[in-house]
């Protein structure tokens, strides 16, 4: 804890409150969140439903916190594989050159080429907003591991002009073990990092796509939350509790998971003494 | 020798990847469930009351024509291909028949050209000020609460902030209308003031966020920038901060933030689409989403080809200016 920023305490603080309420908090809710019509439809917020109801007769306060936990659950899975991929594939182009590094490179130049945004629109259209959130998340890590791949190439590059890649290699040691036992350690942070801001980049597209009724429609995610909110006018007759929640759990959502990353950063240059 | 190689290497990745885009947005929307030719000739049928069935299938032949859907999909990607570079023509819009593609395009375009443009300026004029500000003046107090504030500002989704807005000062404060309507045509005063006042919004919900990221970049580099050696000097010369700040710090941070500006208004096709689609503004973003929801094939495929060659294209002069602009980088 000793070079614990204050950026990354702050984003740590906010993070955890919000992985409590996605991941603990409905463990104490019997029942189905985004059932129509389990309660009284438009009740202000009180003691009993803290956030209010919906037009649809359901208790926002439990919805958000399904839909925050959805959210993360793609964020988190389309990080995670985007990851993986992006630095596998970056350091072996980087480390490997020749063919496999320009066949690796046009990839993923094409694919940063390539704007993700109406793409996405196009496939959400295609499953007419009933795909389901691992088809999303699918599609979402097709457009995200070339950023990390692009990155740890030209890391990967420098790297292994080092001596002691030089020496594993003179002593026979294979190209999986090389990149994952000698290379990776010093990637690690950066990846890191950005699987942090992967998961942001997953959370906001899927939410942007559900916004204009492009994601899974049926399923409680941030995004959704929004279009139902939009879809049954909730700001035209005042039940900013609805549209409320959403919005501000995405934008605190945004700003914890960015603290964190750049909390972070400062931290290891600190731990690396510089 | 070194940069007719370097420049080689670049033209073919441009022709590449160029092509590869190309081919992803011609093959995705081929695996859409709905034909739209079907859907026209239903649509058609059904407001005239009957039609010889010699007659519909005329009329199919000729639509799968002219949206150039006939022949073996291979067939229809060579033809695609040859249409995109040899004629720039994309054919009439399936939705709005017969209009084609391109005056759509041309009709949209200035719209989102107009905002992006403008919201880009303003963020990275902006930006680049405080930025420099908060990175040279870093211990002052009002320094630190503008980089605070764009550091809260800039993660949030562009859209979310375009949704606060909306709530904001389209309902709570109604100063703005909560969808695009023009009032006047052409350069009539009645229709630029128009313009501006329903742009307004959309604008700022960019400008916001474009403002955070700008700050941010700016700052690590001006701070950087104001430990070396040569700021140390200028001090020592007795220059006034001010001078500093502005001939030796602002020139060497501005190189980046001038490729990020070029590479920026390369991308701007995408940039507002969800933003455009909220405020119901008529640009491109609005008009793909459209294109979308009525399965209109040469719609999407020439907003998107558009989209990526503007994009590659963006990618590739900066790559190629990047040393005219800073000596410190050598082609390789």
């Amino acid at each position: 804890m000793k070079h614990w920023n204050f950026r990354l305490k702050l984003g740590v603080f906010l993070l955890s409150i919000f992985i409590i309420l996605g991941f603990i908090v409905p463990f104490f809710y019997q029942g189905n969140p985004i059932e129509w019509g389990t309660y009284l439809k438009n009740v202000k917020p009180n003691k009993e439903h803290i956030f209010g109801t919906t037009s649809l007769g359901q208790d926002t306060f439990w919805l958000l916190a399904k839909s925050i936990q959805n959210s993360f659950i793609i964020g988190i899975i389309v990080a995670f594989f985007a990851t993986l991929i992006g630095v596998l594939l970056g350091l072996w182009a980087g480390f490997k050159g020749g063919i496999i590094d320009r066949i690796i490179t046009v990839m993923t130049d094409s694919f940063i080429v390539i704007p993700s945004l109406p793409i996405l629109i196009l496939l959400g259209s295609l499953m007419q907003g009933k795909a389901s959130l691992f088809m999303i998340a699918f599609v979402l890590i097709i457009f995200n591991w070339p950023w990390p791949a692009r990155q740890l190439r030209s890391m990967a590059l420098s790297l292994s002009e080092r001596d002691f890649i030089s020496t594993a290699i003179f002593s026979g040691q294979n190209t999986l073990k090389i990149i994952v036992k000698e290379i990776f350690p010093f990637v690690a942070g950066w990846s890191v990092a950005n699987f942090v801001n992967t998961i942001l980049v997953a959370i906001g597209s899927e939410s942007g796509l559900a916004v204009i009724g492009m994601s899974s429609n049926e399923k409680a995610t941030l995004g959704t939350m929004i279009y139902w909110a939009n879809q049954h006018q909730a700001m035209l007759s005042e039940r900013w509790w609805w549209i409320g929640s959403p919005v501000v759990a995405i934008a605190l959502i945004f700003i914890a998971l960015f603290l964190v990353m750049t909390g972070y950063q400062q931290y290891s240059a600190l731990r690396r003494g510089k | 020798m070194g940069f007719y190689k370097f420049l080689l290497s670049r033209v073919i990745s441009f022709v590449l990847v160029v092509f590869i885009g190309i081919t992803t947005v011609f093959f995705v929307p081929r695996f859409m469930p709905s034909d739209p030719v079907e859907a026209m000739i239903g649509k058609m049928t059904a407001n005239q009351a009957f039609m010889e069935p010699e007659a519909i299938i005329t009329l199919r032949e000729t639509l799968n024509e002219s949206f150039g859907l006939e022949g073996s999909i291979w067939d229809q990607y060579v033809g695609f291909v040859k249409r995109v570079i040899v004629t720039q023509d994309f054919g009439p819009s399936l939705a709005s028949y017969p209009n084609p593609v391109n005056e759509l395009i041309a009709k949209a375009l200035p719209w989102t050209m107009g905002l992006l443009l403008v919201s880009t300026i303003i963020a990275w004029l902006i930006g680049n000020v405080v930025g420099l500000l908060a990175g040279f003046l870093k211990d002052k107090s009002y320094s630190k609460a503008m980089e605070a504030v764009s550091i809260m500002i800039y993660p949030i989704p562009y859209y979310i902030l375009a949704l606060v807005l909306i709530m904001l000062l389209s309902y709570i404060y109604p100063i703005f209308p909560l969808s695009a309507t023009f009032q006047g045509e052409g350069f009539s005063w009645e229709h630029i003031k128009s313009v501006v006042y329903n742009s307004i919004l959309p604008a700022l919900s960019m400008i916001l966020v474009g403002t955070g990221w700008w700050v941010i970049s700016m700052k690590t580099l001006s701070s950087g920038i104001a430990e070396e050696d040569y700021v140390q000097f200028a001090r020592l010369k007795g220059l006034s901060e001010r001078k500093i700040m502005t001939k030796y710090v602002l020139p060497n941070a501005a190189l980046p933030q001038v490729t990020m500006l070029a590479l920026q208004i390369g991308t701007i096709f995408n940039g507002a689409l969800i933003t455009e689609i909220l405020f119901g503004y008529p640009g491109i973003g609005t008009l793909i989403y459209t294109g979308i929801l009525q399965a209109d094939y040469n719609l999407i495929m020439g907003t998107i080809t558009l989209s990526i060659i503007a994009v590659a294209m963006a990618t590739f002069i900066v790559d190629f200016l990047y040393p005219f602009i800073d000596p410190r980088v050598r082609y390789k």
